[in-house]
């Protein structure tokens, strides 16, 4: 008898996640770069705390998006052809490797948000009105970036791209997603209702969702 | 006569625009081991790809276990097919016997025996090495592991016997002889036709584009 649907998902996101913590990819590279990232413009700006804690949350935004490309694209969530041939011949559900993958890079991707936005906190000292709806924006805006780089990912498979592809795929398509995010923060601190931002958060990683189960099969079957 | 696993009628196989096999007629039967032999680059694992579902011929007709490998029907019969290929297909980053359970826990079968499939073949006390840090010897003895734990209906072997020294050699015999007692059968290819001599019944050559 076949595995399950969301027995298969969760065995794949379990091998992404023990092939990370042993590689250590996540940890020991994309987070160190993020923060440095984050660093270079208080070096630049100097000590102008007021402009610190106005752009503070754009740059925090900014890392995210283009760092958690990476965290999204890294190697060890990627299946070389033999690796691939071998997952269609055990009778894996693409829709289970795309729901697998997400999931793994959505853990992974939010870590990375938890431990860059301290270092945010450090260097910016932004103004934090409203905090606990962070525990809502932030795991949507992991969950989004995951999908939609895991998505992007199987199309560079497809087209034989490789990962270079996928920062050009995601880029633009991530736009809603961050903009939401921002405004979400913007409207905390001016105390206006986030409801909009925090619907087209939950809009885009269903969209997104519902496109990467679509499209897992004919994906797999096109290369 | 015996049940026909593989049947291929008039079939031909591009890459881009360059024809690997052309208009290839070939029948194997249950309880049949034959070898494919040729060149290398001859065409010899785009064939096997076929074989495994895995590509689809431009035209003519390829039946593999009863499926029609160019309908969705193809993915029914997936898990019933085996195949090692040149390059392994295991996780660097994760030990012998994880690949082996998560083998088991993709396809649904019994993952209890992952510890004796892998005493099977010799790899006891290796399996909780890392893949990435095990010879390429030991990696194909853990796909011999994967499809003993399998057990398909249909074996494809692609060079099984690179890179492995003799004792592990003898698992290639024992793999094809477990899917043959079984009912299965198994295409062997290989360009070293005196290495899998005792190994199969028949055999058939890729040279230009035709099976000969």
């Amino acid at each position: 008898m076949s595995a399950s649907l969301f027995a298969q998902s969760l065995a794949i996101a379990r091998r992404d996640l023990v092939r990370e913590l042993r590689a250590g990819e996540v940890l020991w590279i994309t987070v160190p770069f993020g923060a440095i990232a984050l660093l270079l413009v208080p070096m630049a700006v100097g000590t102008d705390v007021p402009l610190l804690r106005q752009i503070g949350p754009g740059m925090y935004w900014v890392v995210v998006l283009l760092f958690g490309i990476l965290v999204a694209v890294r190697r060890t969530a990627t299946d070389n052809p033999a690796q691939r041939d071998f997952l269609a011949l055990a009778g894996l559900d693409p829709a289970a490797r795309f729901a697998g993958q997400a999931m793994a890079s959505g853990l992974l991707l939010f870590g990375f948000q938890v431990i860059v936005g301290i270092v945010a906190l450090a260097l910016y000292d932004p103004a934090l009105g409203g905090w606990p709806w962070l525990l809502a924006i932030v795991p949507l805006t992991a969950i989004g970036l995951a999908l939609l780089g895991t998505l992007a990912a199987h199309v560079a498979e497809n087209l034989g791209a490789g990962s270079a592809l996928v920062p050009l795929l995601v880029a633009p398509l991530a736009v809603p997603l961050l903009l939401a995010a921002t405004e979400a923060l913007e409207s905390l601190q001016s105390g206006r209702s986030i409801v909009g931002w925090l619907m087209l958060m939950l809009t885009v990683p269903l969209v997104l969702a519902v496109a990467g189960v679509m499209t897992a099969r004919p994906l797999q079957e096109a290369q | 006569m015996h049940q026909a696993l593989i049947e291929l009628m008039d079939v031909t196989i591009r890459i881009g625009t360059a024809t690997i096999v052309r208009n290839a007629d070939l029948t194997v039967h249950a309880g049949e081991a034959i070898g494919v032999f040729g060149p290398n680059g001859a065409g010899k694992t785009t064939l096997l790809r076929v074989l495994a579902t895995l590509r689809r011929p431009v035209s003519g007709t390829t039946r593999v276990l009863g499926a029609d490998v160019s309908s969705a029907d193809r993915f029914r019969v997936r898990r019933q097919i085996g195949l090692i290929g040149h390059t392994p297909a295991l996780y660097p980053e994760l030990t012998l016997a994880e690949n082996t359970r998560f083998a088991a826990d993709i396809s649904g079968h019994d993952a209890g025996r992952v510890h004796e499939v892998l005493a099977a073949v010799g790899l006891a006390g290796a399996a909780e090495r890392r893949a990435g840090r095990s010879s390429h010897g030991m990696q194909r003895r853990a796909e011999f592991a994967r499809v003993l734990l399998q057990a398909p209906r249909l074996l494809l072997l692609d060079e099984p016997y690179n890179t492995l020294d003799e004792e592990a050699a003898s698992l290639v015999d024992l793999v094809v002889e477990r899917t043959l007692t079984s009912g299965g059968a198994a295409v062997v290819v290989s360009h070293d036709r005196d290495r899998v001599a005792g190994l199969i019944g028949r055999s058939t050559e890729l040279k230009s584009g035709r099976l000969v």
